[in-house]
């Protein structure tokens, strides 16, 4: 688009709107990275932070959606302008859930003391590491209207889901192994599904930036192998 | 690009329509089809000839002495610039309702007689009692007007006067109605009031406006044509129009950034 808008107001709602998506990608991008920091390091002030932390992300979502409305109540966005304002919407409400994960695995933090030594431990940092570069592409992605990024950032999704899956096999083993395994092994288990969830999120607030692009909704994408699945 | 909707029959027709003021074309190689069951609404910047356009499809234009149309345009498949053609007969098969409210200087009654009177519509005073009550009813005037209806329609509120004029186009039994911006002299209730009477006589009749305000064009309309520099940008679902043009100037226009 050439011009900014007729009303300039309206562009600084606009910009005000996407500032404020921006920051609670940041804060939960931290939160992801730095709960999984603190399980490593078994670091339980670290984790209190991240779980302390959470409130702001719930006070940005319901900033964003004091300001949506207000912007659909006020402006009367059109075309793009609407779609943009719809998506912001749903992707604050995405990013709040996708804090509470990264809260959830904080709270694990002090619970694990024993699966220390469990090897898939140590997988999860990486897993942790793909599902906060998705969710800072699709992040940038939306600043930048960039529905092709957005599409990658759909397909990076079968990945973390291909992680899930291993590390849940893993685990299995781990606890048929040993059923002093099985409490930290099922506390590793639901870290691990909480990341794979993140990617699930991170998808959707993908397909909401392609849709605020382009108008269009992405088509079904392939889904990663999906373990309650029925073998053949 | 000049996208039109797949209509199995339109009632009216334009191909290639181009209007010209003196030296000055105002309206280039317009195409458009105008359905019996959807209100048309036409939308664009000032000056980009949605209402000279309009005023095509009655032959308004032909009280401007300089005004030259070329193409063709069809009502139910009969030329309406064809020499054979009766204006007057085709200005009350297509009516027109105006952007200022102007009832003539007459009766409420008289208002919405006049039309069937010197198209001898009605020849005994009951038929046209008739006609009177039956067209204030689908204007919905009738309730606020029948025990006055010798009193004088300039004595009206502005929205009331311009549903006087929606009853008075509708007395003469029209096929199609033009509304030019009939709503921006009037309040908010006003408004409200005509565009559910816009609901109402669709599908009754088929139902061109033309509007600045583009969230009534959003409100009433079925299909949106949007002009820009005497051109028919984009033609569509209204829908679509507003949620997703297709058209980077259309897009421009409908969000605020045209200018």
């Amino acid at each position: 688009m050439a011009t900014g808008h007729t009303l300039k107001a309206f562009d600084q709602d606009l910009d005000q709107l996407r500032a404020s998506i921006a920051e609670m990608g940041g804060l939960a991008e931290a939160a992801i990275a730095d709960s999984m920091r603190a399980l490593v390091n078994r670091d339980v002030e670290t984790a209190r932070r991240v779980i302390e932390d959470d409130k702001k992300l719930d006070a940005l979502e319901a900033e964003i959606e004091r300001l949506a409305v207000q912007v659909i109540a006020l402006r009367a966005p059109m075309a793009n302008d609407l779609r943009e304002v719809v998506a912001a919407l749903k992707i604050a409400g995405i990013v709040e859930r996708i804090g509470d994960y990264a809260k959830n695995i904080a709270k694990r933090v002090s619970a694990i003391d024993e699966g220390r030594n469990l090897k898939p431990l140590s997988l999860l940092p990486e897993m942790a590491r793909m599902t906060g570069d998705m969710l800072h592409s699709v992040l940038d992605a939306f600043a930048a209207r960039d529905a092709q990024k957005a599409a990658e950032v759909c397909e990076r999704d079968k990945a973390v889901d291909d992680f899930h899956n291993s590390i849940f096999r893993t685990l299995l083993t781990f606890m048929m192994e040993d059923p002093h395994n099985i409490t930290p092994a099922t506390h590793l288990l639901f870290i691990a599904k909480n990341l794979e969830r993140i990617g699930d999120h991170t998808t959707n607030v993908a397909e909401m930036v392609y849709f605020a692009a382009t108008g269009t909704h992405l088509g079904e994408r392939e889904r990663g192998v999906d373990s309650l699945a029925p073998r053949s | 690009m000049n996208h039109i909707p797949n209509d199995a029959a339109p009632k009216m027709t334009a191909r290639d329509v181009s209007v010209f003021y003196g030296a000055k074309k105002a309206i280039d190689a317009v195409s458009i089809d105008i359905s019996q069951e959807h209100v048309t609404a036409f939308i664009g910047p000032s000056g980009c000839g949605k209402s000279t356009f309009l005023r095509t499809l009655n032959r308004m234009n032909d009280t401007i002495a300089s005004a030259r149309v070329e193409g063709q345009i069809a009502l139910d498949g009969e030329d309406i610039y064809s020499s054979g053609m009766d204006v007057v007969q085709l200005r009350a098969r297509v009516g027109m309702v105006f952007q200022k409210p102007n009832p003539f200087p007459k009766s409420i009654y008289e208002n919405v007689a006049y039309g069937p009177r010197i198209h001898g519509l009605a020849s005994a005073k009951a038929d046209m009692d008739g006609i009177v009550e039956k067209s204030l009813k689908r204007a919905g005037l009738w309730e606020e007007v029948k025990d006055r209806l010798q009193e004088s329609g300039t004595a009206l509120s502005g929205g009331q006067q311009q549903r006087l004029c929606i009853a008075r186009a509708i007395a003469v039994d029209p096929e199609v109605i033009l509304m030019d911006e009939p709503c921006s002299a009037l309040d908010p209730i006003a408004t409200a009031k005509i565009e559910e009477l816009i609901h109402e006589l669709r599908g009754r009749y088929a139902i061109a406006i033309v509007t600045h305000n583009m969230q009534q064009a959003a409100r009433v309309s079925q299909r949106t044509a949007f002009f820009h520099l005497g051109t028919l940008v984009e033609y569509g679902e209204t829908s679509d129009i507003f949620t997703n043009p297709r058209v980077e100037r259309t897009k421009d226009y409908i969000t605020g950034r045209y200018g």
